[in-house]
Parts: structure tokens; sequence; C-alpha cells
């Protein structure tokens, strides 16, 4: 139906975030004048970690033609299940450990939503919603509903290792944590996968058509049962860095942000439809929605309508791609 | 993806299934704990507590059969309940009785399912107009909803009603609970609209082959947005029937609907790439939920593993669906080949 989205409307959408982005900034340093400093970039990178982690993940699934909402649920799952295990087996595990378990705990998760969608042919959405009550379900009932407050010390020390840290004129502190590079592996991870290797190739191939790419050869069956154990393992990452950024490990925490990150991942250019989406506009995606989120008050807009404010940008920014490739191919029929 | 059933085959039809089930958890459910469950409190309670989710299950079932999906269902029942909370708070002292009241009622209503159609009605021209998936529209212009509700209340909730709001939600007509009689009428109606009307049986033709629909000369923009129009008014009327029963209204209301209406549809066996579903599946599914939901609330088992029990009660329905399509059509395929 929308076949005619060319790179011209992708770039547009890009544009378009980027734009709104600059806008905002603009606006909010005249409003004011501390806008534009070191402390509200490292505030913007640090809330852009494990979401941006969850971006990515969710990227690659709608890259595939499917969409994910389960990664939330299994980022949790891996982060408290972890952190319980540590605290009570191992509390002195080396942090890289910990985050190994939690990765390995979110790969068995994707396996299990790879399985359902891959193995028996069921639809995306709806099997991923049914995993994200099953995993949150089994967390809160048989691993536990408890806050843990005392993390491992090897967790916490991971969130007080700085890349950079300094104090402002004004006597408040600004820091970037390490946990930073994290994105930025998966990041470049990612755009390797994508661009450089046959996987990559046969993920798009899939998100364009299951059935093409079927017939040229590719074994669609494998590349989705891979992109999900690869969203597992990325949420399962998010999941702990999100528990030792913050210093407690919640098991309430997190489900609940995933149709925000979808929204950041849309925002950036990738389409439902599948076959289309970057990093570059996901990352975009993801910074707008954390700057709406911190930011909006200082351009004169009350916090309560931040999620109005979401969910036009959404509206808009899908909107606008979506009218103008239907227009196009009115033109063209 | 059609999904017909040979007629030989009865129990191949999800609602038969289906009914299955529902009687099967019943009976387990009473075996389990009988002097409580099938207590006459208990039916009456479960009668209570089921219309509210189960008429946004209907809402999300007419966007499925479009192949849609309506993700905004909680946002628009709040915003609607939170508007005919503001106007029962603004406009009406609490104490008043008689005809005013229930002229106020009626004013607040009415305006609760205005705001609610005209949600629905945002909905039909994002998807139909501007060609958003269904997924995408609805998750923004449910925020957008969410969000407007948020900024009326300042995120608190509204009370303080007179009398007459408690009516809908908590009494009971001839023995039967009133919201039991609204949730009926309102699956007799869209099961009515579905069965016996051409707007029904368009929206399965276009459910089905949307291309198909559109060289038959179908005006689908027109179809889209009555049926999301449609799903804006079930979705008001519940959340008037969730203002009701709480006496107060709220943003955040009922968030674990949304799951709850998506599994309800898909377990009633609505195809949620469209084209196929039936009232009756929706309401054997609804029932099976309830009963489910009771039993293990007397056994004493969690929400949270009611919420484990419901996703796998969903991922096993499906995975039983699909099985019986594939083996449709591969015996199908070798009826072709021989």
């Amino acid at each position: 139906m929308r076949k005619l989205l060319t790179k011209e409307f992708l770039t547009r959408n890009e544009t378009l975030v980027a734009i709104v982005i600059i806008g905002f900034c603009i606006v909010a340093s005249i409003a004011d004048a501390n806008f534009l400093s070191i402390p509200t970039l490292t505030d913007l990178m640090r809330g852009g970690i494990v979401l941006g982690i969850f971006a990515v993940a969710a990227m690659v699934v709608l890259i595939s033609g499917g969409i994910d909402v389960s990664f939330t649920a299994v980022g949790v799952f891996a982060m408290y299940t972890t952190t319980l295990f540590l605290i009570t087996y191992a509390p002195n595990l080396p942090w890289y450990l910990a985050f190994l378990i939690a990765m390995t705990i979110g790969a068995i998760l994707g396996a299990i939503n790879g399985v359902l969608i891959a193995g028996f042919g069921l639809p995306t959405l709806i099997v991923t919603l049914g995993t994200l009550s099953i995993y949150r379900g089994f967390l809160l009932t048989f691993v536990g509903s408890r806050l843990i407050s005392n993390l491992p010390p090897e967790m916490r020390s991971f969130s007080r290792l700085m890349v950079v840290r300094g104090t402002n004129s004004d006597g408040s502190f600004y820091s970037l944590p390490w946990a930073f590079a994290a994105l930025v592996l998966v990041v470049v991870l990612t755009w390797f996968i994508l661009h450089k290797t046959m996987l990559g190739r046969a993920i798009f191939a899939i998100g364009g058509s299951v059935e093409s790419a079927r017939r040229i050869g590719i074994n669609v069956r494998g590349i989705q049962f891979f992109i999900y154990v690869y969203v597992g393992i990325l949420s399962g990452l998010a999941g702990i860095i999100h528990a030792s950024m913050s210093r407690v490990a919640n098991p309430f925490d997190l489900v609940g942000l995933e149709l925000s990150v979808i929204a950041a991942v849309v925002l950036g250019g990738a389409r439902l439809i599948g076959g289309v989406g970057t990093l570059t506009g996901t990352l975009l995606g993801v910074s707008l929605i954390i700057l709406v989120r911190n930011s909006l008050i200082v351009v004169g807009i009350p916090s309560t309508w931040q999620s109005v404010a979401i969910g036009s940008l959404i509206l808009l920014g899908t909107g606008l791609p979506a009218w103008q490739a239907k227009r196009a191919a009115a033109r063209a029929a | 993806m059609s999904r017909t059933t040979p007629k030989s085959n009865v129990l191949a039809a999800p609602e038969v299934r289906l009914a299955v089930i529902a009687v099967g958890v019943f009976v387990l459910m009473a075996a389990l704990s009988p002097e409580r469950f099938l207590s006459m409190q208990n039916m009456t309670s479960m009668a209570f507590q089921f219309p509210e989710f189960a008429i946004l299950a209907l809402a999300m079932t007419v966007t499925m059969l479009t192949g849609g999906i309506d993700l905004s269902v909680v946002g628009v029942s709040n915003l609607s309940a939170v508007v005919a909370a503001t106007i029962l708070t603004r406009f009406v002292d609490p104490g008043l009785t008689g005809a005013g009241m229930y002229l106020w009622l009626g004013i607040a209503a009415a305006a609760s399912l205005v705001v609610g159609m005209i949600a629905g009605f945002v909905n039909g021209i994002a998807v139909a107009i501007f060609g958003l998936p269904p997924i995408l529209a609805t998750l923004g212009s449910g925020l957008v909803f969410t969000g407007f509700a948020v900024a009326l209340t300042d995120g608190s909730a509204v009370m303080g009603f007179p009398v007459g709001v408690a009516w809908l939600g908590n009494e009971k007509l001839l023995g039967i609970p009133v919201p039991l009689y609204l949730f009926a009428i309102l699956a007799l109606l869209i099961s009515f609209l579905l069965t016996r009307t051409s707007f029904g049986f368009k929206i399965r033709m276009f459910g089905a082959n949307p291309l198909a629909a559109q060289f038959a000369a179908l005006d689908i923009n027109k179809l889209l947005i009555k049926v999301y129009v449609l799903s804006g008014g079930l979705s008001a009327m519940a959340g008037m029937l969730i203002m009701s029963r709480a006496n107060s209204a709220k943003a955040d209301y009922g968030s674990s609907y949304l799951l709850l209406a998506v599994l309800i549809a898909v377990l009633g066996g609505v195809n949620p790439y469209g084209g196929y579903g039936k009232i009756i599946g929706v309401v054997l599914a609804v029932l099976s939920m309830q009963f489910l939901s009771s039993g293990l609330n007397m056994l004493q088992v969690s929400n949270f593993a009611r919420e484990l029990i419901w996703g796998l009660l969903l991922i096993v329905v499906m995975i039983i669906n699909t099985r019986n399509s594939f083996r449709i059509r591969r015996a199908k395929r070798t009826v072709l080949k021989t």
C-alpha cells in the first residue's frame, strides 16, 4: 500500500525530528539562559542510556516488520533476577559477570518470544503482549515483588565509574557515567550487524517482504529467532544498567515504558510495516522524547501536558510522512 | 487469511472451543471452592465487575474486524469520564436531587458520549484520511487523550457527585446488576450491527480483503471513520460505568484494561488481521476470563499470578487457533493436489 516510501521521505522524517529538536533548544535557551549547558547535555545522555538501548532493540524488530512490546518486561525480569541472585549467592561477583547473567536471562526470554513468533507463526504484537504479562507476572509471583535497595557492591561501583565529572559555576554537579559507553557499543554493534553483514540484509529483506525474502532463499524463521534473542540480550543489558544507575532494583520499574520507546523509534522514521529504520533517526527520536520529558517546563508548558505533547509528536511525526506517501501513491495511480 | 471452517467439524469453530473452555473453567472453579464460587454473592459481584472491560473489548473487536486495533480505548474512556465528572462537580451541587439532578446527569452523559465519539473521529481521520497505521494512530492519540484528562484534573481524582451517579454501576434492577443490562444491550446491538446490516457486512469485507473492498467501490474512508467513532462511543460508555462504580474519575483508571481488552478479543476468536470475529465469541471469552479471575481470587492467588495466567491463556489459545487454520489449509492443499 505504501510502497512509495523512498529515501526522500525517510530523510525528511529524520530532518523533521532534528528541526524540532533544534527549535526546542532555541526556544528553551531563550526562556532559560542556563539551558544550553553541559549539565543539560549530560542529563540528556544519561537519560538516553537505558531508553536508547531499548530503542535500538525495538528498532531492529520494527525493521524486520514485527513489533515487540515485551522488552521492558524482559529487562526488569533480567535485572531483578540477577540482582537477587547476586545478593543471595555471590555478592562480590564482578559487574561484568553480573551483566553477562542478565544478558543470558534476557536471551532466554527473547528465545521464548522467538519460538512463539518464528516457530508457531503467531502475530508479533499479540505474542509480545502475552509474554509481557507472563514475564512480569512470573517475576512478581515467583521471584519477588520486594524492592532491593542495597545493591551488590560491584553494581554500585559500576555506576560510579565516570567519564567526566565536574562542578558548575552555580555549584551543581554534572557527570557522565561509563555506562554511556554501553549505548555506544550497542549502537556500533547493531550498525555493524544491520549494514555490514548478510544477517542485516536479511533482516531488512524480511521487513520489506517476507515472501520475497523466503523465495530468495533467506531462512526467515532463523532470522526472526535471532532478532528476538538479540532484543532479549539488549533488554537484559538495559535492565541491569538501569538498576545499577538508579541504585535500586525495583520489580515494578520499566514496564509501561514500552510505548514511549516505540514512539521514539517511530518518530525517528522506522516504519511499522517493516523494512525501514535508521539508527540516526532512532537516536534523534530518543533525544526528542527525553528533551520533552526533562525540559518541557523550560519552554513554558506545564508538565501535566507532557503526554499530550508526546502523543501529538507521534501523530505529527508519523502522520506527515504517511499522508505524503498516501498522496504520492494516489498521484501515481 | 480466511478462517473458513468446515461445517462437519463442530469443534473447529473457535466459539465452540471457547464455550467448552468457559464451561470448563466454571466447573473447575466451582469444584475447587464450591461454597464460595457458587454463592449468590459471588455471582452478583462478578456481574458487577466484568461489564466495564467487556465493553472495552467490544470496542476493540469492531476495530480488529477491519484489521486495525484501538489502543486508545482506555484513554478515551478516562477522558470522557473526566469530562462528565468535571461537569458534575463544577456546575452541580452534590446535594441536588430530583428532576434537576437527572437533567444534569443526562447532560454529563451526553457530553461524555460526544467526547468519546469525537475522540473516535480523530482516530478515524488519522487512520482513514492520513493513512496512519492504526497501532500508531491510536497509540499517539491515546497519549493525547490521557494527557488532556491529566491536564483537566491535574492528575488527581475528581469526586463529589450527586447520588444518582452511583446508580449505573452499583444498583440492581429486578435482582440483576445494572451494568450487566448495559453490556447485554450493547453486545446485542453490536452483534445485530455486524451480522444484520450492510455496515457490518462491509466491515468484515474490508477486514478480509481491503483491496477487494476498494475495487468493490466501498467508501473505505467513511467506513473506517464510522468504525472508530463506534469504538470511541463504546469506550465512553465503559468510562461512565467505571466512573459510576468508583464514584470518581481519574486520568489513569483501568490502565490494565487495555491488555485485557486485546486479550479478550483475540481469545474470543477475533482475527487480529481482520475479517473474522463473532460477538458471541467475545462474550464467552469475557465469561471465561471473569470465572478464572474470580476463582483465582478465591483461591487467594495474587494479582500478579493472574496476569501470568492471562498471558499464558492468550498464547495457548493463539497457538490452538493457528494450528487449526494450518491444518485446514494443509488439508485444502492436499485436496487440490489429488
